[in-house]
């Protein structure tokens, strides 16, 4: 379960319809819970790495972002939780490309962006034996 | 060598929650394998199913990515810290859905393209995406020739040729698809018999045409890249104006003497020709191949340059030589490359185009005389006119404006040298009492030479030789070589 304000909620959608057509990109910040609970508490926003032809299908965020990422979620007392990216006139389900690239235990929320309006978000975490994600459901709450 | 190895976040379940891992190697590549080895679990996390380390795992050996070292034989010394630092990545499926309605290959294709099929860069589906792929290569002529070979041979599954021309002796110096025996066959013919021996498994469509304003968007239309192998301006701007208009990208090339030009023009990626060359050089400014020849071996290596990016762009790589020209000096052997920039006046892929259809580029070229100037008339005779004048001991002195280098392979009877630089400086040479033919290889050069003398004042009466030399083997003496 994966606990996502409707502001950060709101953030993501934003930064999805602003980077529209192009994929966007980002971290989630936060804690790691009890049983696979995740709570975010501050969305991180990255610049898509993918050259300008690649970027409609494709997001990258490399090592050394990641770092700074995680250093800058070290000072506050945080942890990556997950991470953020857009479908442009896709469906907010993952693709078979996300399943190659992805991590255990993170969870990766994806926002469909249609003709520049966010059109839905949903999350998932891959399975330990990396032959399916599954989908997490996403609480708003307070956080 | 004693090493630690930091486990990211998400990976720590696998390694029953510890954050650091000390064990011995004396390789990176040893220390992840002894890693996997320890903890199986994590090993389908780091390694693909074919034992490779995942393209997203990045692993850094005291902060330096061992990418930049040697790789998974970067030594590992006492005390060091190997970090694995994953990239993330993802995306929307488009990619996968297209892969799955390309074609098949055959066990036959499968073993023609093995040395492609086991580079993970081309690959079957790299390969797949070569068969489906459509190819039109204008000309068939020094640079077509490579282009068409190696995309044959690469597999592209359909192949255009466009060429309306008859092989000549003189090509055989460097257009390599037509041979000895098909001197006088028509290009398209030659082309489509030597492209369909190196590779069977493709379709190749041949179009005996000049390439006009008329055919060139409904050609263009039904293939997914151009190469232009063409050796004139007017086709040059043709091609890149069919190209923006219809969307395809212009895999151009160009050759002179020893130097070659190689870029790709695409207009929704970066500059097109006209960004670079808005205006056509003025006419006979450029001097063609015929004219000023080129070394055999030049188009071999500009063509072989087009057809490598036609491959990459048929394969969704990067690195393609978009917004880049490509310039070369085989005679120094030097590559150079400028960096072009699309140009946001561009008549035809600016913001703002003026030029929405294609036009008469004979004229925008200036090769359509103007009608409202008055022509100077220019006085011709021809080579079986002249013979018989000479023969019937008329008083003419004949001056040749080719170079020196043209004399030697070639020239006509009683001839004064004076090549078409200097024909002005030494005017004084050239008799004005007398009747003066003018000549050269095919009449081109000696026209500006007799337009050169009147301009300068020359009053001697100036007659040109129809043809040039070509014309005089051809009508009145065979035993003179054609060049």
């Amino acid at each position: 379960m994966l606990l996502l304000s409707s502001q950060h909620q709101n953030q993501i959608a934003a930064h999805g319809e602003r980077d529209y057509p192009f994929e966007c990109c980002g971290l989630l910040l936060g804690r790691f819970g009890e049983d696979g609970k995740k709570v975010a508490t501050e969305t991180y926003l990255i610049s898509n790495a993918r050259e300008e032809t690649a970027k409609r299908n494709r997001f990258l965020i490399t090592p050394e972002e990641l770092l700074h990422g995680e250093r800058y979620a070290a000072l506050k007392g945080l942890d990556v939780i997950g991470f953020y990216h857009s479908h442009p006139d896709h469906p907010a389900a993952p693709s078979q490309y996300d399943r190659d690239h992805a991590w255990p235990v993170f969870s990766y929320v994806i926002v469909s962006i249609k003709n520049a309006k966010a059109n839905g978000i949903t999350s998932w975490t891959l399975k330990p034996d990396r032959s399916a994600f599954d989908q997490e459901e996403i609480v708003k709450g307070n956080s | 060598m004693s090493v630690t190895i930091s486990i990211p976040t998400a990976l720590r379940q696998f390694t029953d929650g510890s954050t650091t891992i000390k064990l011995e190697a004396a390789t990176a590549g040893e220390a992840l394998e002894a890693l996997a080895v320890a903890h199986p679990e994590l090993r389908r996390h780091l390694y693909d199913d074919k034992n490779n380390l995942r393209s997203f795992v990045n692993v850094y050996l005291n902060d330096e990515d061992i990418r930049h070292r040697s790789g998974a034989a970067t030594p590992i010394s006492d005390g060091d810290t190997l970090m694995i630092v994953p990239s993330i990545a993802g995306g929307a499926t488009v990619e996968k859905d297209v892969a799955a309605t390309l074609p098949q290959l055959s066990n036959d294709e499968i073993a023609r393209y093995s040395r492609h099929l086991i580079m993970p860069e081309v690959g079957i589906e790299g390969q797949r995406r070569l068969k489906a792929a459509s190819v039109l290569m204008i000309g068939t002529g020094g640079l077509g020739a490579p282009t068409g070979m190696y995309l044959a041979a690469a597999g592209v599954g359909r192949l255009g040729v466009v060429d309306f021309d008859v092989v000549e002796a003189s090509n055989l110096q460097r257009q390599i698809i037509h041979g000895t025996r098909d001197v006088g066959r028509r290009k398209i013919e030659s082309a489509r018999d030597r492209l369909s021996d190196i590779n069977p498994h493709i379709d190749i469509e041949t179009h005996e045409a000049r390439l006009t304003s008329a055919n060139a968007l409904q050609l263009f239309k039904n293939y997914d890249v151009v190469v232009d192998g063409t050796d004139n301006f007017p086709t040059r701007y043709l091609v890149n104006d069919a190209c923006v208009l219809t969307g395809k990208p212009n895999v151009y090339g160009s050759i002179f003497r020893f130097e070659g030009q190689a870029s790709v023009f695409w207009a929704e990626r970066g500059a097109c020709y006209r960004c670079l060359y808005p205006e056509p050089p003025p006419p006979g400014l450029v001097p063609s191949c015929a004219e000023g020849g080129v070394l055999g071996v030049l188009p071999g290596i500009v063509g072989a340059i087009q057809a490598n990016e036609t491959i990459k762009i048929l394969l969704g790589a990067e690195g393609i030589l978009v917004n880049r020209l490509l310039l070369f000096d085989a005679w120094q052997l030097k590559f150079r490359e400028l960096k072009l920039r699309k140009d946001p006046a561009c008549p035809v892929c600016g913001e703002n185009p003026t030029v929405k259809q294609l036009i008469d580029y004979e004229e925008f070229c200036g090769l359509k005389a103007d009608p409202g100037r008055v022509e100077t008339t220019l006085e011709e005779i021809t080579a079986s006119e002249l013979n018989r004048r000479l023969k019937q001991g008329d008083d003419i002195q004949i001056i040749d404006v080719r170079e020196p280098h043209e004399y030697e392979i070639a020239r006509l009877p009683q001839t004064r040298l004076i090549p078409l630089g200097g024909v002005v400086n030494r005017m004084s040479e050239i008799d004005p009492q007398r009747e003066t033919v003018v000549h050269c290889k095919g009449g081109v050069r000696s026209a500006k030479a007799i337009e050169a003398l009147k301009r300068a004042g020359f009053q001697g009466k100036l007659v040109n030789l129809k043809g040039g030399i070509t014309a005089w083997s051809d009508e009145v003496d065979p035993s003179v070589p054609k060049y």
